[in-house]
């Protein structure tokens, strides 16, 4: 992965550098022995790596805005990071940057049931956020799969999503207002409590820009009351194009299902042999998971089972009760870890219209078989987000730059028949060269143009996002 | 009045401007005002996409609202965000455009649940003031690449571009619908019922309060087993507040376009805050005729010509917007500090003359 060259004049500074930074931080909060910064050489895209200059672990906002003043002053790049789960190596640092970690700050500053809110640190992770607020049975919606480990902060950068969001959308859709520190150390709160922000909407407008507009030190996040229950069935088909036929059916019904996992065989096989789930043997598998009362539930899966009988499935399996539940979900849950056992792979994220899933599909299976490498395909059905796993061998030569051919291959189809490159993870550096496929000049311009009003100096996570030669004036004109 | 057909001839219609453009859809909501020579996206008409498996539409910016919504009723779907019409609130006549409703992020009584216009909203064609022709977004409902302008044009009242085309992703229709009644309540304890409806597990898609009729609603919609069944669970919880009644025939229609400030004197201010602090703004405003939607976080106050509403409000957060009259102070909730400055900024890239509604935002 190309980055752009270091910039000489901040390596030989490193020790002036590091000693201003400690100048505004607590000793332990500044991280620059070569051993140490190793640990931050990378996030959960393991093929790039590169150890920062230094790693920053501020404990609140006044400090985050130090550090930001101070680097902007001096001229440092600055990369933030959250837990460093992304996927498309949005936390990936350059040699001459310095990584801000929001890791300390993982507090909740107000729960607010009346008014349907948490406000919390944006280091704290996604599932401690619901853990907040459980006591009273209300959750925080977005679910993305990495939920454990990955931190508000990133999934603000990267508009996360996860397996709910059919109906509970992604993080865009529950985040109610943010309090931002810009590259020049300046504060701003926006949004809050109320459902609208006043002015242009520059809540939506952060949201997703991969941390290149500013720091959030402080989330406010819609949080909704736990449904009374939730149940999924399981239904196997003899081919894909059937089980994608099904989900079409299933949603020109009028039924909005929380959730809808589609896996196909090579995934299936995998998943059995590792979580010994019990799935069928078939080319591929559904789960429709639906909310609600015990009553509510028996109607919608009867529904279900209605429409998936159409479609001659050659298995269907209803969730009676919570150990059942555990069972249908277990090997989906397992799945990316499966994989990862029996092979290297890469995690495309491309989002197709529905409609094209048959297509798709078909057109993946034959790329697999022109570069000669296996494809799992295992994926959020009902909003279109497909997330084939390109199998490699890292030990091989050559292998992974073939795995990334392909990879781009499938993103530039997805492209293609209406859909765009990335439905939840973000470009970060690994699609940043693809953007050409999906926008115009004129598109990226009016982007770049948003970047220049917010981080004039270009020094914000800067080489990410967009295609490297279309930043190179305004990042080389810091000086 | 210039009414461009494509966007080649929009863009250069805005590329050979020689003064202010004064934008509209179909002028049914003429919120605050701008000057210069009218230019009307009503040319830019027609569903270019629908695909009911996928629940997605895409249409040209001067499309009707009631031609999408009829098409979208063909197949028993809808926009989930359920559009107010502002020919109630204003006086006006004509078609709300879709275009129109996304300039403004138009959302009604459903936003509590299925979320405003923006959040419904997954892309955009947009000629900007210089004439470029813009998009982001697309026409699948999960989409990261890139920043969000789809957000941003949302609500600009196209001071950063005119829309050219908008998608939006759709839901499913609605099989039945009932609203339980609760009599009158003082609007503390209304929107206290609320709150207690929509933080219980029953989906509640509606929740207004009329201190004039004297009552508040709370409204559930689905499957017809379902919605009964809720009503029951929400009616027994409810029980406390008092008097609960269920009525298959509330008129959201009125909550949604705020039909009871019709023909009124005075000004008319629409006033997003905490649901929580929606009493303490009736409080503030005594004497105003009030209507509460959101659950008590979306106030709708006729006050007296000029009353200085921001000034009664400065110790709640949230912001006001002038809907009709004279008022006091500026349309749009000023924008202060370093928003200002971002704002401004915006501006300055994407209308470099400053032609595209000028000064309508402040």
């Amino acid at each position: 992965m190309l980055m752009p060259e270091p910039n000489d004049r901040i390596l030989s500074r490193k020790a002036d550098i590091v000693a201003r930074l400690q100048g505004v931080l607590s000793l332990d909060a500044v991280i620059y022995e070569p051993n140490e910064t190793l640990v931050y050489e990378c996030d959960a895209l393991t093929a790039y790596r590169c150890p920062p200059l230094a790693v920053v672990l501020p404990a609140n906002t006044k400090e985050v805005s130090e550090v930001l003043k101070l680097c902007h002053d001096i001229g440092v790049p600055v990369v933030p990071r959250g837990s460093g789960t992304s996927l498309a190596g949005g936390a990936l640092p350059t040699v001459d940057s310095v990584i801000l970690s929001v890791a300390r700050l993982n507090k909740v500053i107000e729960t607010n049931y009346d008014d349907r809110y948490v406000r919390v640190q944006s280091g704290r992770t996604n599932l401690s956020v619901t853990t907040a607020v459980e006591e009273k049975d209300f959750f925080y919606a977005p679910d993305p799969s990495s939920q454990l480990a990955c931190a508000i902060a990133g999934n603000i950068a990267m508009n996360s999503g996860g397996a709910h969001c059919l109906k509970y959308g992604v993080t865009t859709n529950n985040l109610l207002g943010v309090k931002m520190v810009m590259m020049d150390g300046t504060v701003t709160d926006i949004g809050g409590g109320h459902l609208d922000a006043g002015g242009l909407d520059l809540l939506g407008l952060i949201c997703g820009s991969e941390g290149q507009l500013g720091v959030v030190t402080e989330a406010t996040l819609r949080i909704l009351r736990k449904p009374e229950g939730a149940r999924p069935a399981l239904v196997g088909f003899d081919s894909s194009e059937v089980a994608g036929a099904c989900v079409s059916d299933i949603i020109k019904a009028g039924m909005l299902p929380v959730a809808i996992e589609f896996m196909d065989r090579r995934v299936l096989e995998v998943v059995e042999k590792h979580a010994k789930a019990g799935y069928p043997e078939c080319e591929a598998v559904l789960i429709i998971e639906v909310e609600g009362s015990e009553a509510e539930i028996d109607m919608q899966l009867g529904m279900i089972r209605q429409i998936a009988a159409k479609h001659n499935p050659v298995d269907f399996r209803e969730s009676k009760s919570e150990e059942e539940s555990v069972a249908i979900w277990l090997g989906r849950k397992s799945a990316f870890g499966a994989m990862g056992l029996i092979n290297d792979y890469i995690c495309l994220d491309g989002t197709i219209p529905v409609s094209e899933l048959p297509q798709v599909l078909k057109r993946i299976g034959e790329l697999s078989d022109k570069y000669g490498l296996g494809v799992g395909n295992v994926f959020h059905a009902g909003d279109g987000n497909m997330h084939p796993l390109i199998l490699f061998d890292a030990n091989k030569e050559g292998d992974l730059e073939l795995c990334e051919a392909m990879g781009a291959e499938i993103l530039k189809l997805c492209v293609e028949v209406g859909g765009c490159l990335t439905g939840e993870h973000g470009v970060g550096v690994e699609k940043r060269d693809l953007m050409h496929a999906q926008f115009d000049p004129v598109d990226m311009e009016a982007q770049l143009r948003v970047k220049d009003v917010f981080d004039p100096s270009w020094l914000l996570n800067p080489s990410k996002v967009f295609p490297l030669g279309l930043t190179e004036a305004r990042r080389s004109a810091r000086g | 009045m210039m009414k461009p057909d494509n966007e080649l001839v929009l863009s250069d219609l805005i590329r050979g401007a020689e003064g202010p453009l004064k934008i509209l859809g179909g002028g049914t909501r003429p919120v605050g005002g701008s000057i210069g020579e009218v230019l009307t996206t009503q040319g830019l008409s027609g569903i270019s996409l629908y695909e009911p498996g996928a629940l997605t539409i895409v249409a040209g910016a001067g499309t009707p609202l009631v031609e999408i919504e009829a098409v979208l009723a063909s197949k028993n779907q809808r926009l989930p965000f359920e559009p107010m019409l502002g020919h109630a609130v204003f006086g006006t006549g004509g078609e709300s455009t879709i275009g129109g409703v996304v300039a403004a992020n138009v959302s009604g009584p459903r936003r509590i649940q299925a979320g405003a216009c923006r959040d419904s909203l997954i892309g955009v064609r947009f000629v900007d003031g210089r004439g470029d022709i813009v998009k982001s977004g697309g026409r699948v409902m999960k989409n990261v690449t890139g920043y969000d302008l789809v957000k941003l044009m949302c609500g600009a009242y196209g001071t950063l571009g005119i829309l050219s085309e908008v998608a939006f992703k759709v839901l499913p229709g609605i099989e039945a619908v009932t609203t339980i009644e609760v009599k009158d309540l003082k609007d503390g304890a209304a929107v206290a019922a609320m709150s207690m409806a929509l933080g219980s597990p029953f989906d509640v898609s509606g929740a207004a309060h009329d201190p004039d009729l004297g009552v508040t609603m709370l409204r559930l919609e689905g499957f017809v087993d379902s919605v009964a069944y809720r009503a029951t669970e929400l009616s027994k919880l409810l029980a406390g507040f008092g008097d609960v009644r269920l009525n298959e025939a509330t008129n959201w229609v009125a909550v949604r376009d705020a039909v009871k400030f019709e023909g009124g004197n005075g000004d008319l201010w629409r006033i997003s805050v905490k649901p929580s602090d929606g009493p303490r703004v009736g409080m503030a405003l005594r004497g105003a005729k009030l209507l509460y939607d959101w659950g008590g976080g979306l106030v709708w106050a006729e006050v007296a010509e000029g009353t200085d509403v921001r000034g009664a409000l400065t110790e709640i957060p949230g912001h006001c917007t002038l809907m009709r009259g004279v008022g006091s102070g500026p349309v749009f909730e000023p924008v202060v500090g370093a928003l200002a400055a971002l704002t401004k900024r915006l501006r300055e890239q994407f209308d470099p003359r400053g032609i595209l509604n000028a000064g309508l935002m402040g």
